[in-house]
C-alpha cells in the first residue's frame, strides 16, 4: 500500500486541510463540532433526515466547480477527500450577511433558528446552480430541510428572491482558485489512512479498489454513506476498514447509448436523474423524490442495489425496466438479472470482495408504456410504503408483455410474476381485463404490518396500483389520476 | 363606533411597536453566530450525560447489572436512583415520576440509570452495554388496555349543563360515534440538552432549553437536596419548545445536574433523537365517545362527549391539559345541555405533555366532526351548521358558566373569511368536479377557532421583569419568558424600547435566569407577550417616570408633560437625549433600575365547583382550506389554504403572521401525516424523522393567503394585542374537515367514519368504510 498517501485532504476558506490521524468512522459533522469547534452547523437527527446539519461540498464536475450540499451526520470526514467544504460560517462577511442569508432574514424566515444553518447551505447550493427556480424547485432544494416554527412561506419566498439572479458571491469570484485547488489535492493515488485493522481507503481506480476489496473482504464499502452513516450513528456498529468508491473514476460514468443506458456504481442519484428522467417522466418524478437532494448527492445507484433494501426505490423500476447488474471481483466480471440480485431480506449474490460496477438499463421501445409510483405518508424525502413500477407492452390495443415490480410487498424488491401473466393478453379498452389482473397482487405478496402501513393497506394500494396504472396507459389523463407527478406537466417541459 | 375602531382612533404613532422588525436573532441565526447550549464552550473537563433505559414497558427491576458500563472505556460515574441524594421525583406536581426508575417499570425506555463519561460517544456506546432484568407484565398501551385496568392517573372530571341525555333523546335528529385522534411528537429540532457547572457551596449553574426555568430549578434542587436558592437556571435560547420543554426538560437538567454533583465537574446531557422521541412526552392521544341531538336546521339541543385521554404512565400536566379539552370541546358554538366527561387514562406509555394548544385541539377537533356529523346527516352545508350554533345574544354562555361577551366577533371574521375565498361559489365548482372525477375528489372546508387565553391554573398568570438603565442610556432588559423562536424577546423589546422611546439597537436582549427574575410562569399558553410585555413595560415606566422628574427638575415644566421620544427626552421647549439625561439621574441619585411584576386582571376559576372567569379573553379565527384526494391510495394534498386571524392590534405583525403560519403548518401535520405508532409491547416504533413524518416546504399550499383580522382586543392588554402562540394550530382542523369532505363525496349522506391522523392508509379505509357502509 505504499503507493497510498496516508490523509485525506480537503479545502476550507481557501486553504488546505489535511487530517491523518482520525476514526475510520468519524462523521463529518463530528469533526467539524467537536475537533474544530465550528458549532454553526447543527445535529438534528443524526440520520440525515432534518438537515440541520448540511454543509455544502465544492467539487468539480465536467470542468466546472459545483457546491452541493450534503448531510454532514452521515457524511463521512474521509468522504470530504478532495472537496472544498463550506459551512455556515464561511459565507458572510464580516459586516454583510450572504445574499441568502439576508434574504432569509429579511423575509423573516427564521423563528427559533435552529435549523437556519442548513436551510442556508441548502439555499446557497441552489443559488449556485444558477438560474431562477421555481417555486416546486425550491420545494425540491428544501425537501431535505426540516423546519418545525415557520411553516416554509418565508424560506420559499426568500429563496425564490436570493435565486432569481445568478449568484456573485466571495465563491464565484474565486472559482478559478478552487478549481486550481481542488484539482492539486485531488491529483495522484488513493489514500490509505490507518492501519490494516481499522483504516479509511480512498482508491483512486478500480484496479486499487479491486485489489483492495480482495485484501479486505471485511471491509465496508461506502459510497454516499447514505446508508452506513446510519449504521454508525445510530446502530453503533463497528465500522472500522471503510472503503470509499468516491475517488474512484472508472465507476462514475454514465453510458447513455441507443438502446440502453449505463449508470456506473458510483453515479449519484443526482446524476442519473436525467439519464433516467429521459427514459420516462415516471423515473424522473420517482428520482425526485427520492430522498432529498443532501441524499440525491451523496447517494449512488450502486449504492442503493448493493444495499438491498427491500423498499429501495431504484431497485423495483429498473427491475421493470429489466435491468442487469454488472459485479466484478478481482479480474472476474460477471452480469446477472438484477432481481436475481436480491436473494432475501438484506441478502445479496455478492461474493466476499466482489462489489457492484454498474448497472445496465434497457431503453424502452415504441410499443413500451412505463408506469412508476411512489406511495408514502408524506409526499417528499420518505420511505416508501409501497412502490410499483411497470413496463408493459402494447401491441393493437393488447398487452403482448409485462414487467410488475414492487418495493416494499416483500423481504427483497420482487417483481409480481401472477400480475405480470394474468396483464398478458388483457385489452386496453376492456378495463375489466386488467382489472382482474390487478386482483392477482394477494398471489404474488403477503406483506407486513409496519409502522410505514399495515398489510391491509399494502396490499390494497399494490393492486390499485396496477389499476391506476392501466388506466393512464390506456388513455386516461394523469392529472385525472394522481395528485402528483403529471406526465403532462413533464411533457410540456420539455 | 365599535371598540376597535375607537382604540385605534386613540394611538399615538409608535415608533417599534406594530412594526414588521425581524427577530432579534435572525441575522445570528442565519450566519450559524446564534449559540444554543450545545454550541457553548464547554469548561474544562466537561464530562457526557447518556441516559439509558428499561427493556420493556411494565413490570418490576429484578436486577441492575451494570458492571460492564462501569468498566467501558472513558466512563467515570454511573448514577441510578440510589445516587440521588434528594427525592428521586421529577413530577411536576403529584409526585408519580422518578428521575430513575428504582423499582417499578413504568414505560419502554424510562431512565434507569445514566452514564458519565469522557465523551458523547463513549457515554452512548457504554449505556449500550447496561442489562436491565425485569419481571416483566403485559403493558396497558391503549386506552382499552386502560379502561380494563380502571388505570388512571387523576380523577374523572365533567361539565355538566341541563340533563344532555333527555336533550339528546328528545331532539329531532341524533347522531353518535366514536372517534380517534392520534398525539403528536414535539419535534423541536434542537433536542433536550442541559448543561451543568458545579459552583461552590454546593451550588448549581444548569444551562437547560427550558420553557420553564423556575421548574427546572426547583425539580434540581429537589434531586440535589439543596435550597431552591442554590440552582441557577439560564437559558437564552431554544431550538423550539412547543409545549415539549415546559415539564419534560426537567429530567435531563435533574440528571446533568446530578451528574456535576457527583463528579463535581461540568457535566453535559444532550439526548439523541431517538431517545428524545421515546423519553419524552407528546400531544395526548384520545379516543372520544359522543352523541348528539339536533334539529333539521343543524342546531344543537343536547351533547355527550366522553373523552379517554391515554395521559401516559404519569399525570404530568395532564390535570391542565384535559381540563383545557373540556374547556375548548365548544369551539365556538353554544352547546344548551351537555355532559362534557373526561378519564385521564394510565399507561404505560411515556407521560404526555403539554404541546401547543395544550389539549384545546383536541376538544375542538371533537366538537367540528360532530358538526361535520350534523351536516351529513342534514344535508346542510357544514358551513351553515357552524354558523346555526355559534355563540350570540342570549345563547352566550360556555359550558363551564363564562360568559362569551364578544360574540360578535367569530361570525363576523367568519363571514369576512367567507367572501374573501369565495367558498360559496367554490362549493359549487368542487360538486361539479367530484361529479366528474372517478379518482380524484376534492373537498373544501372553513371552520372557525376559539381559544381561551390565560392559564387555568389562575396563580400562573403572573410574571416579572428586571430593566436597567445605564449612564449612557443602553438598557438592559430581562423579564421571565424564555425565547423559543416565537419573537417573544423582540416583542418585549419592542414594547421597552417604545416606552424610553429609544432605538432597538439601545435595548439589550439577555437570557433568561431565575437568579434576575424568580418564581416565574412557564413561556406556555400563548401568554409569553401579555404577561411578560406588561411586566417589562411595568418596569420601564417606573424609571421612565423617575428620569421625567429629573427632566421636570432641570427645565421646569410638570413631569407629566416630559415626553421620551426619538431618542430625546422632550420638556416644554427644551429637549436632552436620553443618555444624557440617564447621566444625570444617576448623578442625582436616581435609581435607574427597576422590578416590574404583572397579574392579569379579572381571571378566577373554582375547579371544584367549575366555576368563574378561566379566561382573561378569546382569541379567534377562521380557516378554509381546499384538498384533494385520491381514492386509489389515499394519497392527499392541500392545494389552497385562506386564513383570517385575531391577533387583536398585532405588536409585531411579521412575528405574528409566521406564529401564524407556522401554527397552521404544525397542526396540519398532526392530523395528516404524523403518525405516532406503538406496538403491542409499548415500544414507539417511530422515534426519529425517517419514521415520523412532519411537514416539508412542499406539502404546504402553494396558494396560502394570511391575514390578520381588523381588531383590537377588548380587554386591557398589552397595546390591545392578543396572544398568538397556541390558536392558530387549530386553524388546521379546516384541513381535516376538509379531507373528510373530500371523502364524504364518495358516499353522501353518511358519516365519514375518519379518525385522525388523516395518513393516506386511514383515509383508504375511510373510503373502503364509507363506501361499504
Amino acid at each position: 500500500m505504499a503507493a497510498f498517501r496516508d490523509g485525506i485532504r480537503m479545502a476550507m476558506r481557501g486553504e488546505v486541510v489535511e487530517v491523518r490521524d482520525f476514526a475510520p468512522a468519524t462523521t463529518l459533522l463530528d469533526w467539524l463540532r467537536l475537533a474544530r469547534r465550528r458549532t454553526g452547523t447543527k445535529e438534528g437527527c443524526a440520520e440525515g433526515d432534518c438537515g440541520a446539519c448540511t454543509v455544502v461540498l465544492g467539487r468539480e464536475r465536467d470542468g466546472r466547480l459545483v457546491y452541493e450540499p450534503v448531510n454532514a451526520c452521515i457524511t463521512l470526514l474521509g468522504q470530504a477527500d478532495g472537496a472544498e467544504v463550506v459551512t455556515v460560517e464561511d459565507l458572510g462577511a464580516a459586516d454583510a450577511l450572504h445574499p441568502v442569508q439576508a434574504a432569509l432574514v429579511a423575509h423573516h424566515g427564521t423563528q427559533c433558528g435552529f435549523c437556519t444553518p442548513g436551510i442556508v447551505m441548502s439555499l446557497f447550493a441552489l443559488a449556485h446552480d444558477g438560474g431562477a427556480p421555481s417555486r416546486q424547485q425550491v420545494c425540491d432544494a428544501l425537501a431535505g430541510n426540516l423546519c418545525r416554527c415557520t411553516g416554509y412561506r418565508p424560506i420559499v419566498e426568500a429563496a425564490m428572491e436570493a435565486c432569481a439572479a445568478p449568484v456573485a458571491d466571495a465563491f464565484s469570484a474565486r472559482e478559478a482558485e478552487t478549481l486550481a485547488l481542488l484539482r492539486r489535492i485531488g491529483a495522484g493515488p488513493g489514500a490509505f489512512c490507518g492501519g490494516e485493522r481499522a483504516f479509511f481507503a480512498a482508491p483512486a481506480s478500480e484496479d486499487e479498489l479491486a485489489a483492495l476489496c480482495l485484501a479486505h473482504p471485511d471491509a465496508t464499502l461506502v459510497s454516499g454513506a447514505t446508508d452506513v452513516g446510519l449504521w454508525i450513528t445510530k446502530a453503533l456498529a463497528p465500522v472500522d476498514k471503510i472503503v470509499w468508491l468516491g475517488r474512484v473514476r472508472d465507476l462514475d460514468r454514465i453510458e447513455d447509448g441507443e438502446g440502453e443506458l449505463s449508470l456506473g456504481a458510483t453515479v449519484t442519484h443526482a446524476r442519473a436523474t436525467p439519464a433516467l428522467a429521459a427514459i420516462d417522466p415516471d423515473l424522473g418524478e420517482l428520482m425526485r423524490r427520492f430522498g432529498s437532494r443532501q441524499v440525491r448527492t451523496a447517494g449512488t445507484v450502486g449504492g442503493n442495489i448493493a444495499n438491498g433494501s427491500p423498499i429501495g426505490d431504484l431497485p423495483p423500476a429498473l427491475i421493470a425496466l429489466g435491468a442487469t447488474l454488472e459485479l466484478r471481483k478481482g479480474d472476474h466480471i460477471r452480469t446477472l438479472p438484477l432481481e436475481s440480485f436480491f436473494l432475501a431480506y438484506r441478502k445479496q449474490d455478492r461474493e466476499p470482495g466482489e462489489y457492484v460496477r454498474r448497472v445496465i438499463v434497457p431503453k424502452l421501445g415504441p410499443n413500451d408504456r412505463f408506469r412508476a409510483f411512489k406511495v408514502t405518508k408524506r409526499f417528499d424525502e420518505d420511505i416508501s410504503a409501497v412502490m410499483m413500477a411497470c413496463r408493459v407492452t402494447v401491441e393493437d390495443d393488447a398487452v403482448t408483455a409485462a414487467r410488475v415490480a414492487f418495493g416494499g410487498m416483500a423481504g427483497v424488491p420482487k417483481r409480481a410474476a401472477h400480475v405480470e401473466e394474468a396483464l398478458l393478453g388483457s385489452s386496453l379498452g376492456e378495463g375489466t381485463s386488467w382489472r382482474r389482473a390487478a386482483d392477482a397482487v394477494s398471489r404474488d405478496f403477503t406483506p407486513l404490518d409496519d409502522h410505514r402501513a399495515s398489510a391491509a393497506y399494502r396490499s390494497q394500494v399494490a393492486r390499485n396500483l396496477v389499476i391506476k396504472a392501466m388506466a393512464e396507459i390506456a388513455g386516461a389523463p394523469s392529472s385525472a389520476t394522481r395528485i402528483a407527478g403529471w406526465r403532462e406537466a413533464a411533457d410540456a417541459a420539455e | 363606533m365599535p371598540p376597535s375602531e375607537a382604540l385605534r382612533a386613540e394611538e399615538p404613532a409608535l415608533r417599534h411597536v406594530r412594526q414588521k422588525l425581524p427577530h432579534d436573532s435572525a441575522a445570528k441565526h442565519a450566519r450559524g453566530a446564534a449559540p444554543y447550549i450545545d454550541d457553548l464552550p464547554e469548561p474544562e473537563g466537561t464530562l457526557h450525560v447518556v441516559p439509558g433505559g428499561a427493556p420493556v414497558a411494565r413490570g418490576r427491576i429484578v436486577a441492575l447489572r451494570l458492571d460492564e458500563v462501569r468498566a467501558a472505556p472513558g466512563v467515570v460515574a454511573v448514577l441510578t436512583a440510589a445516587d440521588v441524594p434528594g427525592r428521586n421525583d421529577i413530577s411536576p406536581s403529584h409526585k408519580d415520576e422518578p428521575l430513575f426508575a428504582a423499582d417499578e417499570v413504568l414505560f419502554h425506555g424510562q431512565p434507569v440509570f445514566a452514564v458519565v463519561a469522557t465523551t458523547r460517544d463513549a457515554a452512548r456506546r457504554a449505556a449500550r452495554l447496561g442489562r436491565v432484568e425485569v419481571a416483566a407484565e403485559r403493558p396497558s398501551v391503549t386506552v382499552e388496555d386502560a379502561l380494563e385496568r380502571g388505570e388512571t392517573v387523576l380523577p374523572d372530571y365533567a361539565f355538566t349543563r341541563g340533563d344532555a341525555s333527555s336533550a339528546i333523546a328528545g331532539a329531532p335528529l341524533r347522531l353518535d360515534g366514536q372517534f380517534r385522534i392520534g398525539g403528536q411528537e414535539h419535534f423541536y429540532l434542537e433536542g433536550q440538552v442541559a448543561l451543568a457547572i458545579p459552583g461552590e457551596d454546593g451550588a448549581m449553574h444548569v444551562h437547560s432549553s427550558t420553557q420553564h426555568p423556575s421548574e427546572v430549578q426547583h425539580v434540581c434542587a429537589r434531586v440535589l437536596a439543596v435550597p431552591d436558592a442554590m440552582v441557577t437556571c439560564e437559558v437564552r435560547r431554544m431550538g423550539g419548545g412547543f409545549g415539549g420543554k415546559e415539564s419534560q426538560a426537567s429530567t435531563w437538567a435533574a440528571m446533568a445536574a446530578l451528574a456535576a454533583r457527583v463528579t463535581g465537574r461540568a457535566c453535559k446531557l444532550r439526548l439523541d433523537r431517538d431517545d428524545d422521541m421515546a423519553m419524552t412526552g407528546k400531544r395526548h392521544d384520545f379516543r372520544v365517545d359522543w352523541s348528539v341531538g339536533f334539529d333539521e336546521e343543524g342546531r344543537i339541543g343536547g351533547v355527550d362527549m366522553e373523552f379517554l385521554a391515554r395521559c401516559g404512565c404519569s399525570a404530568d400536566l395532564s390535570q391542565g391539559v384535559v381540563d383545557r379539552t373540556m374547556f375548548h370541546a365548544d369551539n365556538a358554538y353554544f352547546l344548551p345541555e351537555l355532559r362534557i366527561g373526561t378519564k385521564r387514562l394510565k399507561t404505560n406509555t411515556v407521560s404526555n405533555t403539554a404541546f401547543r394548544g395544550f389539549g384545546g385541539p383536541q376538544g375542538m377537533l371533537a366538537m367540528e366532526r360532530v358538526i361535520d356529523a350534523i351536516a351529513w346527516r342534514t344535508g346542510l352545508d357544514p358551513l351553515d351548521v357552524r354558523y346555526a350554533n355559534l355563540y350570540g345574544e342570549g345563547r352566550d354562555l360556555t359550558p363551564y358558566g363564562m360568559q362569551v361577551e364578544d360574540h360578535d366577533v367569530a361570525p363576523a371574521l367568519m363571514r369576512q373569511l367567507e367572501a374573501q375565498c369565495h367558498y360559496r361559489a367554490r362549493r359549487a365548482e368542487i360538486a361539479e368536479f367530484n361529479a366528474h372525477s372517478p379518482i380524484l375528489r376534492r373537498g373544501i372546508a372553513l371552520t372557525p377557532v376559539k381559544f381561551g387565553i390565560s392559564f387555568t391554573l389562575t396563580h400562573l398568570n403572573q410574571a416579572g421583569a428586571l430593566v436597567h438603565v445605564y449612564q449612557d442610556g443602553s438598557v438592559h432588559l430581562n423579564h421571565g419568558g424564555t425565547e423559543m423562536g416565537q419573537g417573544l424577546f423582540q416583542k418585549v423589546a419592542q414594547v421597552v424600547a417604545e416606552e424610553f422611546g429609544i432605538g432597538m439597537d439601545r435595548v439589550r436582549i439577555t437570557a433568561t435566569v431565575t437568579d434576575k427574575v424568580p418564581n416565574t410562569a412557564p413561556t406556555a399558553a400563548s401568554s409569553g407577550s401579555d404577561l411578560n410585555g406588561m411586566a417589562a413595560r411595568i418596569a420601564a415606566r417606573q424609571i421612565r417616570d423617575r428620569m421625567a422628574l429629573v427632566a421636570s427638575g432641570m427645565f421646569d415644566v410638570p413631569p407629566e408633560e416630559v415626553a421620551f421620544r426619538d431618542d430625546r427626552v422632550f420638556a416644554g421647549n427644551e429637549s436632552i437625549a436620553f443618555g444624557d439625561l440617564a447621566c444625570r439621574a444617576f448623578q442625582a441619585r436616581v435609581q435607574l433600575s427597576a422590578a416590574g411584576f404583572y397579574r392579569t386582571p379579572k381571571v378566577t376559576w373554582d375547579r371544584a365547583k367549575a366555576e368563574g372567569r378561566p379566561f382573561y379573553y378569546f382569541a379567534y379565527g377562521a380557516a378554509c382550506t381546499e384538498v384533494v384526494v385520491d381514492t386509489l391510495t389515499g394519497e392527499n394534498r392541500v392545494v389552497r389554504a385562506d386564513i383570517l386571524h385575531d391577533v387583536g392590534r398585532s405588536l409585531n405583525p411579521a412575528i405574528d403572521i409566521g406564529q401564524i403560519e407556522g401554527g397552521f403548518v404544525q397542526g396540519m401535520g398532526w392530523l395528516t401525516t404524523e403518525e405516532l405508532v406503538y406496538d403491542g409491547e409499548g415500544r414507539l416504533r417511530t422515534h426519529a424523522p425517517s419514521t415520523y413524518k412532519i411537514p416539508v416546504a412542499s406539502d404546504v399550499p402553494a396558494d396560502f393567503r394570511v391575514a390578520l383580522f381588523d381588531g383590537a382586543n377588548r380587554e386591557d392588554t398589552i397595546y390591545h394585542s392578543k396572544a398568538v402562540g397556541e390558536p392558530p394550530l387549530m386553524l388546521a382542523i379546516s384541513v381535516f374537515a376538509a379531507l373528510a369532505d373530500a371523502v364524504h363525496s364518495v358516499a353522501p349522506g353518511r358519516v365519514v367514519p375518519l379518525d385522525a391522523p388523516a395518513t393516506p392508509e386511514a383515509i383508504l379505509k375511510a373510503i373502503g368504510l364509507a363506501g361499504a357502509a
